[in-house]
């Protein structure tokens, strides 16, 4: 395990893309795939790309505390569902508001949220913190349903506007679009912490955290800014919910299946860089979708939490990690 | 008596009553949490398995849910050695605990939730017996006997545990464990053998939790996970590995809820514990009665 923040280094001042080469050919990925799914002509194509990219997203985020650092966040449904109902309450409020405006104000409330709760429970052992995040997705869910301006235990309706703005065609084209700069965004930071400075001392506080205490790295503010980034993005990949559904209820809003798939897609593809969450969230999303319209809904819930447990105890390191060894 | 004051004692008692069973409920994270370091947040799942086999007993073959649960109390206990044996070859002696040892528990927890919906559907279940309905009148209050059995049920069972382990060979073995593994392989004594008996019975106590559960309240099987943060409110608060302390934290959670439930409404109810939890972990994170 010590080793790894040796390899971390290594990797930094390894020859690579640079940062904004990275994003650029994130940027040209995204057009691509765009341009594929609107050839094929097809709402139900957007529909499933978006979920995909959206759980691209919530892996990442997680992966950002969970895989850098090695503290556990439990509580997904808890900001995944704040970024989803601030922009129930924005589109009360302010139905005028761009949707990029609605996803930026979710992810900040989302990310003070987890600077609370971090900043709470961060200090003790990573376990707690865990709980204190598994408890939070309970007591958030309580709030939405004794909150009335939101629809509470009803749930609320949001109408989808038929036609997307800027790019013509229908909403969910949009949609998509949107979900596919905010991936490019996570990923593009995901990787650019991996071989900066802070990236560093996340590893350092996975490996052992007393001895990255004790040589000088400040923990509890780098865990912070961890689970801030962390919860932001969570927040953001739920803002755009309300309109996808266009009904939204606590019960589907906290759905358990949220939480599972985001700590199973990067365990499941690796936890060690950004790729991991990006394989993961591919073949499990997809095999989800593909038994979804084949089998029954049912089974493709479990999906994710049987490969999870599967991976975890049979290959720890992920698929990335398969591949890395046979390289060597 | 005026009204309020009224509704108060009641609240008051109908809270002391649930104390004892969070006490039940907790023990089994107790044991694994507070006392093997094992971070069982599936526990919730495994009284909810419980709750089930005792509806199983009371609807097929109309067998009283708690001897149901007694007497599946030992599969239960083997289920547990085998958990911990799984637990133990992939996480523990990897040293890999925190992240996938969790995540390992969280998929658990998941998978038995939707096994149950695929198994039962979504619809409330519940038992027949004779104290499922009724109250004990005691002339100035009333029990209800759907609270009072799983009460003494809790109490009895920590009371048991607690003189098992201080008394019999392996209970003070297993308190050794928790105190210091090293110094036990030490004594030629073997830390894994007695974890997988501590685990096991963490275990065998969610079934008879899980009886106490299905009496109180019908169950549906994503109850289970407003129970996790009840649970580790409780644990944390009394003291990890503190029976005294759990059932002191276990009863003032029954009535800090009772009483929200009365004067604020019962949705307001799963919120308690997250706020007791939060802020045991911010002002006294080793609870009242810590080590």
């Amino acid at each position: 395990m010590a080793s790894s923040v040796a390899k971390a280094a290594e990797r930094g001042t390894a020859p690579g893309l640079g940062n904004a080469a990275f994003f650029g050919v994130l940027v040209i990925a995204a057009a691509a795939i765009f341009g594929a799914t609107r050839w094929f002509g097809n709402d139900y194509a957007f529909f499933a790309a978006y979920v995909v990219v959206q759980y691209i997203v919530l892996g990442t985020a997680w992966n950002i505390l969970g895989g850098y650092t090695g503290y556990v966040n439990f509580g997904i449904t808890a900001f995944f569902a704040i970024g989803a109902y601030s922009s129930v309450v924005l589109y009360k409020l302010t139905p005028w508001m761009p949707l990029p405006a609605m996803v930026a104000i979710g992810g900040v409330m989302a990310a003070l949220v987890g600077l609370g709760t971090g900043y709470l429970t961060l200090r003790l052992r990573g376990v707690f913190f865990s709980i204190a995040t598994l408890a939070l997705a309970v007591v958030v869910q309580t709030l939405i349903t004794n909150w009335d301006f939101v629809g509470g235990a009803r749930g609320a309706y949001v109408l989808r506007p038929k036609l997307a703005p800027l790019i013509g065609g229908g909403y969910i084209e949009y949609l998509f679009l949107v979900m596919l700069g905010l991936c490019v965004v996570a990923l593009a930071t995901a990787r650019a912490i991996e071989r900066s400075a802070l990236g560093f001392g996340f590893a350092a506080i996975r490996d052992d955290e007393a001895a990255a205490e004790a040589s000088g790295v400040p923990t509890l503010k780098l865990k912070l800014v961890a689970t801030a980034l962390s919860g932001g993005f969570m927040g953001m990949a739920g803002a755009p919910l309300p309109y996808y559904v266009t009904y939204l209820d606590p019960a589907s809003g906290f759905s358990l299946n949220y939480a599972v798939n985001a700590i199973a897609m990067p365990l499941i593809g690796g936890t060690s860089s950004w790729l991991g969450p990006v394989v993961g969230a591919v073949l499990v999303g997809g095999l989800q979708e593909y038994l979804r319209v084949t089998i029954s809904s049912a089974i493709n819930v479990l999906v994710a939490g049987v490969l999870m447990v599967v991976f975890v105890i049979v290959a720890p390191q992920g698929v990335v990690g398969l591949f890395q060894r046979k390289k060597r | 008596m005026d009204a309020s004051a009224d509704l108060l004692i009641n609240a008051v008692i109908s809270g002391l009553l649930l104390g004892g069973f969070y006490a039940a409920v907790s023990i089994g994270v107790a044991i694994s949490f507070g006392m093997l370091d094992i971070v069982n947040i599936a526990h919730p799942a495994v009284i909810l398995l419980g709750s089930y086999v005792a509806f199983i007993g009371n609807t097929v073959f109309g067998i009283d849910p708690i001897l149901s649960t007694v007497i599946l109390a030992p599969a239960f206990y083997l289920l547990g050695m085998a958990a911990y044996q799984i637990y133990y070859v992939a996480f523990e002696r990897r040293d890999d605990q925190s992240l996938r040892g969790l995540s390992f528990f969280f998929g658990i927890l998941f998978i038995a939730e939707v096994g149950l919906i695929l198994g039962f559907g979504v619809d409330y279940r519940s038992v027949q017996a004779w104290y499922t309905q009724g109250n004990l009148d005691l002339g100035v209050v009333e029990l209800p006997w759907r609270l009072l059995v799983p009460f003494l049920l809790g109490l009895a069972m920590v009371a048991g545990l607690q003189v098992f382990l201080s008394r019999t060979f392996v209970g003070r073995a297993v308190q050794a464990v928790a105190q210091d593994q090293g110094a036990l392989r030490l004594m030629a004594a073997n830390p894994v053998k007695i974890k997988r008996i501590a685990f096991g019975l963490s275990f065998a106590t969610a079934a008879v939790a899980g009886a106490a559960l299905i009496i109180i309240q019908p169950v549906e099987p994503s109850i289970g996970r407003e129970y996790i943060g009840r649970i580790f409110a409780i644990c944390v608060l009394g003291g990890l590995g503190s029976f005294p302390g759990m059932v002191i934290a276990a009863v003032a959670l029954g009535v800090i809820e009772s009483l929200t439930a009365t004067f604020f409404g019962p949705s307001w109810a799963p919120a308690v514990s997250f706020g007791v939890l939060l802020v045991t972990l911010a002002v006294r994170p080793n609870g009242i009665l810590g080590r």
